[in-house]
């Protein structure tokens, strides 16, 4: 028999689209709690309408974004501007644990679906709401973008060149940390419910989610607080030796070498004498200019002789902090990965077999898998109505008028 | 007001750097019984600050967040001072022991028997070193959930590897990914990005543990690799690969579909010490025709705005420099929270880069208590950020401040171990017990 998922005995209604709020869903979805996922009929998640497609091809069924974001859970359509679809959707809430959503503050209470009237009949929901700014202040309505939420909440600031504009992160990345906090805040919230504790309302503002980072924000922020001084913007090995990106002969080799561990990256060269003259090792040496540019010369002429692989895995022997700047080739097909099981290869019946990014972290008990693939749209009205008691002539009319 | 979510739950942490200390942070946020457990035999480097006993030249030359401990200056207490540090330390414990002498492994072991889950995300043969691993747990704790945060797992070639966040970045394909599209990417700023999903998945991690436990009564193992945790950020451009065997590369600034960027605008010099130069941002990202249309409107209608050429979608990532040139004239001339302000009125997304001060000012922030005020005795009372989310019961707000170096080997030795006050005076004289690290520590 299959071990249980660590969430399988947790329902979710899930009302979000795009990335931070099914990012969210798809944790809890993997590790084990029922999702149902509430669509827009025709349509769907915006998440479908986005790339990457097999041949760049649009169609709603092989969006690479969606089918990555929405594993494990079911499909239902409903138009939540019908007063029909907002009946169902209350009725999917009362048998719900929780309830993720990620629409604009008040639309969910627009559609009589807000915590207040839901809680009513469900006093131990939680609600979990994503939003751009949070369901409360002055910017609450505010609209936003990926590099809005890094530039007014993260430390988009001191990423880049002091001379030039400051640059943001990777697309998205914000968005799914953005949801991992959410799905934090959810299974703490429902840690208590589920103790005959209350439900209660959790409320993600993606722009806090990279004000409270760990991603130099709250170390800037409190340093701001301590000295009365801005961070700017520096690239990587700024100060000290050997520290920063350098050029392989296939690519980039990243290093920080220097201070305490200027000896393993000596090593790394194979201690030569030049290299271990007390000068490299004073006090001052670290941020001696002409000892950075001779030592580095050493170093650049050993990178270059080597691939970016071959080189991380000799300073890895010298315990040099170092890594490999991979693309996504270099991932897809690395041999760690492959062999930890990192990835996940799964059918669909529409986008077909697929190479997946697997689960972030291994439980021994109650272990990650994909129990089913991503959704069809409306793939489990059927199902998920028939459990609420709609008989099959109810699905047909309610197809005819446009509610699922 | 309701017990909070963990209430009850005790974790014990080793953990080091940022990855680690925040995921316990979020467990702590929640009201777990986080006991930092912290050996008075070794100084990890870049958890406690740079160093345990620093120069005060050392802190001048390190980055802001590194090197900015209390006016750039050791204090005597240098280990409760360091902002990379106490940013995490909020409502957490700390004991000292001394892991080098057989004891500290006894009372570590008295700890685990006591306690409901422990988290650590050390180099794998740091943990080997001291014997520690699940097993060892099992046996004193039945229904210990555990969980490591090795940087590539505890299997693998890559196993005993050694990276902080900045090097999962380039290994996971994140950096490659960003930086500014005509420059080498040498010339990127290192972010950490992994350690924040570590932090935060770990902690989910722990509370699916702690549900799982709940109803079966089984506790569990947990293995977050930090690169492995960090790979589903990379979603898209993963799917681009085994999809279309397509490699992304940066876009900067810029998004597939909308027009996007960062403008500079007016500066503030002359404004007394509250100036911060020319150094100020704003990011626009207008996504269709009907925004572009708006956001012609709220720039008083520039005659080249209703340029045929740009009406559409295409056309404008087509002619993106030129339309980013004549924003810049535009914003150049404004203040960048008054771009905001009007774009936004027109239903266009903009918003200002914040720096640190604008951050403490923001009208929006305040309003929503993003900044809790906390004390600790070597640094003062300051505002630190609080849990980036919040909840209608039971807030994680910020209890207690950043966490001393053996604040509570008291309470934690005589009340959690339940130590005689003479056992406690034995093992303070051997070494185990104190407030400071030993003067021959780096």
């Amino acid at each position: 028999m299959m071990a249980e998922g660590a969430l399988s005995h947790v329902r979710v209604l899930d009302f979000t689209t795009q990335v931070a709020g099914p990012y969210c869903t798809k944790l809890l979805a993997d590790y084990g709690a029922d999702v149902i996922k509430v669509e827009r009929p025709e349509t769907g998640d915006t998440a479908r309408g986005m790339g990457p497609f097999p041949e760049d091809i649009p169609h709603l069924e092989k969006s690479g974004l969606f089918l990555h974001l929405n594993t494990n859970k079911r499909s239902v359509t409903l138009d939540l501007k019908s007063k029909a679809g907002q009946k169902i959707a209350r009725e999917l809430a009362s048998n719900a644990d929780l309830v993720v959503e990620s629409f604009r503050p008040g639309v969910m209470d627009r559609f009589g679906l807000g915590f207040g009237s839901l809680q009513a009949s469900n006093p131990r929901l939680v609600m979990t709401s994503i939003s751009n700014f949070g369901r409360t202040g002055p910017y609450r309505d505010y609209k936003s973008s990926d590099i809005m939420v890094y530039s007014m909440g993260g430390e988009m600031h001191s990423t880049g060149l002091e001379d030039r504009e400051p640059v943001k992160l990777g697309a998205n990345v914000v968005l799914y940390q953005a949801g991992s906090v959410a799905a934090v805040g959810s299974a703490g919230a429902l840690f208590l419910s589920q103790d005959d504790g209350p439900g209660q309302h959790v409320d993600v503002s993606i722009m806090e989610t990279q004000t409270g980072s760990v991603d130099r924000r709250m170390s800037a922020l409190v340093a701001y607080q301590y000295t009365g001084e801005l961070s700017i913007r520096v690239p990587f090995g700024a100060s000290g030796y050997p520290i920063g990106i350098y050029p392989c002969a296939d690519g980039y080799l990243e290093v920080t070498g220097g201070l305490n561990y200027l000896p393993r990256a000596v090593r790394t060269l194979g201690d030569p004498p030049e290299l271990l003259e007390p000068r490299w090792y004073t006090p001052e040496s670290q941020t001696d200019p002409e000892l950075k540019d001779e030592f580095e010369a050493h170093f650049l002429s050993w990178t270059l002789e080597r691939t970016k692989a071959e080189a991380w895995r000799a300073a890895q022997e010298s315990g040099l902090l170092s890594a490999p700047l991979n693309n996504m080739e270099d991932l897809a097909n690395d041999q760690h990965f492959i062999g930890r099981g990192a990835f996940a290869q799964f059918d669909h019946p529409v986008a077909g077999s697929l190479k997946y990014l697997g689960r972030p972290f291994v439980m021994s008990e109650s272990p990650w898998e994909v129990r089913r693939p991503t959704p069809l749209l409306g793939q489990h009205n059927g199902e998920v109505l028939g459990e609420l008691g709609y008989a099959a002539e109810d699905l047909v009319r309610l197809r005819a008028q446009g509610i699922i | 007001m309701s017990k909070l979510p963990l209430e009850g739950i005790r974790v014990l942490e080793m953990t080091v750097v940022w990855a680690g200390p925040y995921c316990t942070s979020f467990l702590a946020d929640l009201g777990a019984e986080v006991i930092r457990v912290e050996s008075l035999a070794s100084f990890a480097p870049i958890t406690r600050g740079v160093r345990a006993h620093p120069t005060e030249a050392m802190l001048q030359s390190q980055p802001l967040f590194m090197g900015g401990y209390p006016n750039r200056q050791p204090g005597e207490r240098p280990w409760n001072r360091c902002p990379v540090f106490n940013v995490h330390a909020r409502n957490k414990l700390s004991m000292t022991l001394d892991l080098s002498q057989p004891a500290g492994m006894e009372i570590f072991k008295d700890l685990v028997k006591v306690s409901d889950v422990f988290v650590e995300n050390n180099v794998v043969d740091r943990m080997d070193q001291l014997g520690i691993d699940y097993a060892m747990l099992k046996e004193l704790k039945e229904d210990i959930v555990m969980l490591r945060m090795p940087a590539y797992g505890t299997s693998g070639p890559y196993r005993e590897f050694r990276a902080l966040g900045v090097h999962i970045e380039g290994v996971i394909g994140h950096t490659l990914l960003r930086g500014y599209t005509d420059m080498d990417p040498s010339c990127n700023t290192p972010v950490y990005m992994a350690d924040a999903v570590g932090g935060s998945h770990g902690a989910f991690a722990v509370l699916a543990a702690l549900h799982h436990r709940r109803r079966t009564g089984k506790g569990q193992y947990i293995e977050l690799g930090q690169a492995e945790n960090a790979t589903p950020m990379m979603g898209q451009f993963f799917m681009d690969y085994t999809m279309n065997g397509r490699i992304a590369a940066t876009m900067g600034n810029r998004h597939p579909t909308a027009l996007q960027g960062c403008y500079r605008c007016k500066g503030d010099e002359g404004k007394g010490d509250e100036g911060k130069g020319d150094d100020r941002w704003v990011c626009i990202t207008i996504e269709n025709d009907e925004e572009w249309r708006s956001f012609s409107e709220a720039m008083g209608r520039p005659d080249w705005s209703g340029d045929p050429r740009f009406a559409h979608g295409l056309g404008r990532l087509e002619h993106h420099d030129e339309i980013d040139a004549r924003i810049s004239r535009w914003t150049e001339q404004m203040d960048n929270f008054e771009v905001m302000r009007v774009l936004q009125a027109a239903g266009v997304a903009a918003g200002p880069v914040m720096d640190q001060r604008d951050a403490y000012n923001d009208p929006h922030l305040r309003e929503r208590g993003m900044f809790q005020e906390a004390s600790q005795e070597d640094t003062g009372v300051h505002l630190y950020p609080r849990a980036p989310y919040t909840m209608s019961e039971t807030p994680p707000d910020i209890r207690r401040g950043p966490v001393r170096l053996g604040e509570d080997n008291e309470y934690v030795y005589k009340n959690v171990l339940g130590y005689s006050d003479a056992r406690y005076a034995e093992l303070e004289a051997e070494g185990h017990i104190s407030m400071d690290y030993p003067d021959h520590l780096e």
